[in-house]
């Protein structure tokens, strides 16, 4: 009996070890910190300033920022760029049809991108677009081949290139960023955006530690009460 | 208790039989003693159960089946509705640990042979509310019209057009549209909503009913019916459900409970096997995402589709794939009559049963991991040989259970 | 149904125990009620679709009445010319609530004429009988209303009868003055229907 239950618990495990897909890339892990209101107000900023032109957040209101400490004075002022009301959802600046035609298919809203591309996967993505002539836009990117986005952060992180026959880049010309102020830039974003994934996770998780600590004093109640109950059974 | 409330318990039971049936089925239910820690996942599925239904009521409040406006609805309930991202990570967990609680309540019944006589229709009935609980898996999920939803819903459907002759037209019907689209989302809803969730209340019913009729069974494996106080008439080894087994349940139920928000609070998608990564990007018919795998509670069935890759008999591939994983989970019904072990639990079963059920285990795991992973010719050979284990495990069982060495059953049970 | 298993009898311990769970049970109880309940209340898209609007009067005429939308109901602008504002005053033995006694405004609107400023009334145009919207009817004692009829609200469903600041007549189904929203104004032409406070514009 006791062989069995160590078996079913080991063979349980596996799946959750072995869980790693084939990346060809290795991906950077995102240096971020969910609780960091600072990085997210950055990068929110970041966000509205570069992302929101193209890409959509549809399902997020600008007056859920007061999550991250914002007042709705401050979203008006620094997110809210085109007259919307704290209320509204944050959609794009550019039509879906007139973006469609520009870049070939319609920028993907990023509302829940972080969820379906991982932290890890943004930030790497966002710091290996490079030069690549044989591409529509002239760019390409090391995670994302043939990537139909242009890369609208060159001027901050300069122009990289392909080593031939490497996955190794080469900074050829610089932008207006070093390599750590843009790397730090592309972790407030990718921060925000997982926080734009699911603006409750901190709630969440708080709340979760209450309910925890509640079942715990629960546990111990019933499993007293069971104990009591059963000296009758001999 | 009281003159009064006495009184009010003989009005009401003049009407209703309140007191015989809380007798019947709690007070005076007599258990055998013993149950262990295997004995708690029939009342945690009724929790879990319960959970589906309450927090499905309320995603029906906010949701809509309508593939233009689906996925938002979900971000809608997820942002928007105060709070409705409890309500529905506890039904997207919910979903998971009802499969977790009924494969556990499964593999007991099958450790202690709760489905031998005379507890065959008892088993039947749980198998059909296996069938219904499946079909609630695949109909939720096709609701939240993600990638995930709509690939995994099209390979399903698929399967139906394996079937000669009919395939094609049966799968338009069940569509209802030659494509998977609006019409197919909103009729999955309305079985989703409606028409499963009413089964599968019917049948837990059922379930339990039969289950009072037969009593239950025990880690022993013995009939303690058998042996009965000459004088009460109450079985020896038997305690009144209530307050012994409800107080141990409550136990159980609040240690279920530590898990399940656990995983709520802390990691809803359970590393993508609960909610997955894909499923975040909106359904796009034109595009199949690189890696598609259903959820973990249908992979091990899903490793035995991909494991046929010859045409056999002069019929195809695709359509064996198909009859081999509807086989992998009908042939459970069929335990009652393949077991022939004069002894029911696996404490006074032979070492042939202990090993054929512990290579069962281990191949039901690896088929499930091999389920999440891409096709290579290395994990084609190994679903193709697991899958083989997995059947052996039934097919051989006439045999093996027939000539293993069992030990002596004990007249009463044991602690 | 006795809790107290073969023994027949309860003892103190097991009677606390039975108690302090049903205690944590009841808690528990409430704290998975609390956000079943609170998913029921008006979500976020709700309350940005009822988020304060604002309305331009600069075109309002005297005696001319606009009705913009506030939360799906019509809130009425009315710019009362002074005849009607002396009006109001010969009507308070005819009215349920002439002073405007009952919460049905904010206190700001706790006046003779219902409004900040008195000649522009703000007043939602929803009968506080059963919820139909009543009839501006500004003529003077109409052949259907009588002689003594001032101007005012009708509503045409129940019949029930306001005055040019919403105050209810005497002897009418409907029971209260009609409500004054919240409202303020951004400019001399600019109202805020929907909240006091220039904020949240």
């Amino acid at each position: 009996m006791r062989m069995i239950k160590i078996l079913l618990l080991a063979v349980l495990l596996t799946p959750f070890v072995a869980h790693s897909s084939g990346q060809e890339v290795e991906l950077d892990k995102a240096p971020i910190d969910r609780t960091d209101k600072e990085s997210l107000k950055r990068g929110a900023n970041s966000f509205v300033e570069y992302c929101l032109t193209c890409h959509g957040a549809d399902f997020m209101r600008y007056n859920r920022h007061r999550d991250i400490g914002m007042s709705e004075d401050d979203i008006r002022t620094e997110l809210i760029r085109t007259g919307q009301k704290t209320g509204d959802l944050m959609e794009a600046a550019m039509r879906k049809k007139e973006a469609e035609q520009w870049f070939g298919v319609a920028p993907p809203d990023l509302s829940v991108i972080a969820r379906s591309r991982g932290a890890d996967w943004l930030y790497t993505y966002l710091r290996t677009f490079y030069q690549d002539t044989s591409t529509y836009s002239g760019w390409n990117n090391l995670i994302f081949d043939k990537v139909a986005m242009p890369h609208v952060l060159h001027h901050l992180q300069g122009w990289q290139t392909l080593e031939p026959g490497t996955k190794n880049l080469a900074l050829t010309k610089s932008g207006t960023m070093t390599k750590e102020e843009y790397d730090k830039f592309v972790a407030d974003l990718v921060n925000y955006m997982v926080y734009l994934g699911e603006p409750h996770a901190s709630y969440r998780k708080e709340l979760g530690i209450i309910v925890l600590l509640f079942l715990f004093g629960m546990l111990g109640l019933t499993y007293l009460l069971k104990k009591e109950y059963w000296r009758d059974i001999h | 208790m009281n003159k009064q409330q006495n009184s009010m318990m003989e009005w009401i039971d003049k009407r209703f039989p309140l007191t015989i049936t809380w007798k019947a089925h709690l007070s005076e239910y007599y258990a055998p003693k013993n149950f262990n820690f295997w004995y708690y996942f029939g009342s945690l599925a009724l929790l879990v159960l319960v959970n589906q239904l309450l927090t499905g009521i309320f995603l029906t409040m906010s949701y809509k089946p309508d593939a233009g406006m689906a996925f938002a609805s979900v971000e809608y309930i997820m942002r928007d509705v105060d709070f409705g991202w409890l309500i529905r990570y506890m039904h997207s967990t919910g979903a998971s640990m009802f499969f977790v609680v009924v494969y556990l309540h499964m593999f007991r019944g099958m450790m202690y042979g709760s489905y031998r006589k005379p507890r065959e229709l008892l088993w039947l009935i749980g198998m059909a509310i296996f069938f219904v609980l499946m079909s609630l898996a695949f109909t939720g999920y096709i609701l939240p019209w993600g990638q995930m939803s709509y690939w995994g819903a099209q390979v399903i459907v698929s399967m139906f057009g394996a079937i000669p002759l009919i395939g094609d037209t049966l799968s338009n019907w069940i569509l209802g549209d030659f494509m998977l689209s609006d019409a197919a989302l909103n009729r999955f809803f309305a079985y989703h909503v409606v028409t499963l969730p009413v089964l599968i209340v019917v049948l837990v019913f059922v379930h339990i009913i039969a289950l009072h009729e037969t009593g239950s069974n025990n880690p022993d494996g013995i009939e303690i019916k058998v042996n009965k106080d000459p004088q009460t008439g109450i079985p020896v080894d038997g305690i009144p459900f209530h307050p012994y087994y409800t107080v141990k349940d409550i136990f159980g139920v609040v240690g279920f409970l530590i898990v399940f928000c656990g995983i709520i609070f802390f990691a809803p998608e359970m590393g993508g096997y609960f909610l997955e990564d894909n499923n975040f990007i909106p359904a796009n018919p034109l595009h199949t995402p690189d890696h598609i795998a259903p959820v973990w509670y249908f992979t091990p069935y899903y490793s035995m589709l991909r494991a046929v890759t010859v045409n056999f008999l002069g019929v195809d591939a695709k359509l064996w794939g198909v009859i081999l994983m509807a086989a992998a989970v009908v042939i459970f019904c069929f335990l009652p009559w393949l077991d022939r072990s004069p002894v029911k639990s696996i404490r006074y079963k032979g070492p042939y049963f202990k090993i054929a059920l512990t290579l069962f285990v281990i191949s039901f795991f690896v088929l499930g991991w091999l389920g999440t992973k891409s096709v290579t010719p290395l994990h084609t050979l190994l679903a193709q040989i697991f899958t083989t284990i997995y059947f052996a495990f039934f097919l051989l069982m006439p045999w093996y259970s027939k000539i293993d060495k069992v030990k002596p059953e004990p007249e009463n049970v044991t602690k | 149904m006795t809790d107290s298993g073969d023994n027949g009898k309860m003892s103190g311990r097991r009677r606390f125990l039975l108690v302090a769970t049903s205690v944590a049970g009841v808690v528990a109880g409430a704290g998975v009620a609390t956000p079943f309940l609170r998913s029921m209340m008006p979500s976020e898209r709700a309350k940005a679709a009822g988020a304060p609007v604002e309305v331009d009067i600069s075109k309002l005429e005297s005696g001319m009445l606009l009705t913009a939308e506030w939360r799906g109901k019509p809130v009425w602008v009315l710019k009362r010319t002074s005849e009607m504002l002396d009006d109001l005053k010969k009507l308070n033995d005819q009215l349920a609530d002439p002073n405007s006694e009952r919460d049905q405004q904010p206190p700001y609107a706790q006046n003779p004429t219902r409004s900040i400023k008195p000649e522009i009334l703000v007043v939602l145009g929803v009968c506080t009988h059963l919820g139909c919207s009543p009839v501006y009817r500004k003529d003077i004692a109409p052949a259907d209303l009588g002689a003594d009829w001032l101007g005012g609200f009708f509503c045409p469903c129940h019949g029930s009868k306001f005055d040019l600041a919403g105050r209810v007549y005497k002897n009418v189904p409907a029971p209260t003055n009609l409500v004054v929203p919240p409202y303020t104004y951004l400019s001399d032409n600019q109202l805020l229907v929907g909240s006091d406070s220039k904020e949240s514009a």
